[in-house]
């Protein structure tokens, strides 16, 4: 099966000399949910101006499905639905006339534009909002039309510039099944994301850019798998003695009710809790401390910086 | 992209230019239609009595032809670099930029959108003067070819301008220190006989010249400079504009990074 997306030496020099991008491969196959991730200037959001046309490359070869951007970059747009970072839709524009306008310069007919622009923004909850002008929409909803314009010409590939960033927990969160959803359906998807419980949320792989370089590219499993370390947060349910101690584990009391305790790679979290039962201490739940892939995204960045 | 698609691409692009304008009308096209009532009032009526003929013509008639191509020179121009330099400022051409539309297409949509308003506004315009004055239309296939190629000239001209201006304050120094004087010096108010040879001479590298006189001659029947050199100049201007833009265009400056 080709690839959703090939990159090759991708490489870009802007006018003032600064490297953004020092000839990085990627290759995402299609169906993937695929994060790109790294800090703030470390290149995703030129990477993705590469391959939707926004940034002239310096060097490289981008291929959308077999279509090198070079030779045909018409039919490589024709398979890209890009959702952009920056609100970039004239506000005083209607929802409706914004997608509909969108599917028309993809060459749609009328009508089709019509009920293809109704299904998504009924799709994303913003059909009675169709008739207001966009500046009156709150910020999530302004970022749900961004994605319904990308996807009323139905591309194979979504790429997502930090979809939610500014969004509230539930919108995220009904934002995630929508995207989950679509890419059920067969829409590879990319997304660049500072939020790492949503590249672990949603995404089966991965890339870490920093300083115009890929760092990691893998699976998220994979990524996982390679964590040393976890720190685990164990809710008791009465107070707990001064000091608590559990043989071959860190264990530290943050206060009266819980607990923090460091599992390392080959340890089983089992001996903690039969410890704890023998000491009479007994847990009502257990959580990570913080998110797993930050950790590991931390110590990729820093390593690298 | 088929033709067919094209063509849809194209079309989006100019219904959006004219509903974009018709919304915001009182900004558009009731301020031509204002000023150049004044004028008909100032310059034909009150002060054109006191000035006598003209190119053997009343003062009025002779510079009704100018008026109408001043309202065209100036919205058809006006509308490409508000509109244009508005999708830069707030990122909605990106909108056009990722999608597969050519660069013609989408130079082309921005240009019909900037003609259909000088139309709009010679209508107007011209209506408005059949209060002061009755117009006798000498040819009115020079007439439309005038105005088409002339609203082309300087739709594009308000692209080249929008894609270089970087604030408000840019794509308004243009039309007032370059546009204005050009129409100003460019025969609207006076026949260049009446200029001394050396100013006649250097008037003629002004395209206003040529386009004033050009529809003065598809109106009144008289003109200034020869008809075969007034379109020649004025396909020149146009060929020139539409060649940058489109070299503008492809090679993404100020568009893309």
């Amino acid at each position: 099966m080709i690839p959703a997306l090939t990159i090759e030496n991708l490489s870009k020099v802007y006018g003032d000399g600064f490297e953004a991008l020092k000839g990085i491969s990627l290759r995402v196959e299609q169906g993937d949910f695929f994060a790109l991730l790294g800090p703030n200037g470390a290149g995703k959001s030129t990477t993705i101006g590469i391959i939707c046309s926004l940034v002239a490359k310096t060097a490289g070869r981008v291929c959308v499905f077999d279509v090198d951007i070079d030779r045909d970059f018409a039919a490589a747009k024709k398979y890209i639905g890009i959702v952009p970072q920056e609100f970039n839709f004239n506000q005083f524009e209607k929802p409706l006339d914004i997608v509909v306008n969108q599917a028309g310069y993809y060459g749609m007919p009328a009508e089709l534009a019509r009920q293809r622009a109704e299904q998504y923004l009924r799709a994303l909850g913003l059909w009675d909002k169709r008739e207001v002008q966009s500046r009156m929409l709150s910020g999530g909803m302004k970022r749900r039309l961004m994605i319904a314009r990308a996807l009323v010409h139905e591309p194979r590939l979504l790429i997502l510039d930090e979809p939610t960033a500014g969004v509230d927990i539930e919108m995220r969160r009904s934002m995630w099944d929508f995207l989950r959803k679509i890419n059920a359906e067969g829409t590879t998807i990319i997304l660049t994301t500072h939020y790492l419980e949503e590249a672990e949320a949603l995404c089966r792989h991965i890339a870490i850019i920093n300083h115009g370089e890929i760092v990691e590219h893998s699976s998220i499993r994979e990524l996982l798998r390679r964590l040393n370390r976890e720190v685990f947060i164990l809710d008791c349910v009465e107070a707990l003695p001064d000091s608590v101690a559990v043989a071959g584990f860190k264990v530290r009391r943050s206060d009266a009710n819980t607990l923090e305790v460091e599992v390392e790679k080959g340890q089983f979290i089992n001996q903690v809790f039969v410890e704890l039962e023998r000491q009479g201490i007994h847990i009502s739940s257990m959580r990570n401390r913080a998110n797993r892939l930050e950790e590991m995204f931390v110590n990729l960045v820093e390593g690298g910086a | 992209m088929t033709l067919a698609e094209q063509y849809i691409a194209f079309m989006t692009i100019v219904r959006k230019e004219i509903r974009r304008y018709l919304r915001i009308w009182t900004q558009t096209l009731l301020p031509s239609a204002i000023t150049m009532s004044l004028y008909f009032v100032i310059f034909g009526s009150l002060i054109g009595s006191r000035i006598g003929d003209m190119g053997g013509f009343t003062y009025m008639q002779f510079v009704v032809p100018g008026l109408i191509m001043m309202a065209i020179v100036t919205n058809s121009y006006s509308n490409v670099v508000s509109s244009f330099f508005g999708s830069k400022f707030n990122n909605s051409v990106e909108e056009l930029l990722v999608s597969p539309t050519p660069n013609y297409v989408i130079l082309m949509g921005y240009v019909v959108g900037g003609i259909t308003r000088g139309l709009f506004v010679a209508v107007v315009v011209t209506l408005v003067s059949l209060f002061f004055t009755r117009l006798h239309v000498h040819s009115y296939v020079i007439v439309a070819v005038t105005v088409l190629m002339t609203s082309t000239l300087f739709a594009l001209a308000g692209f080249i301008n929008a894609v270089y201006a970087n604030s408000f304050d840019d794509i308004s120094i243009i039309p007032t220190f370059v546009l204005t004087p050009l129409i100003y010096l460019g025969g609207v108010f006076y026949s260049m006989d009446l200029l001394p040879d050396f100013w006649a001479g250097v008037s003629r590298l002004n395209p206003l010249v040529y386009v004033v006189n050009a529809f003065r001659y598809g109106v009144l029947g008289v003109s200034d400079v020869s008809l075969p050199l007034a379109f020649g100049m004025i396909g020149l201007f146009t060929v020139a504009a539409f060649s940058f833009s489109m070299h503008l265009l492809n090679s993404g400056t100020r568009l893309r990074q």
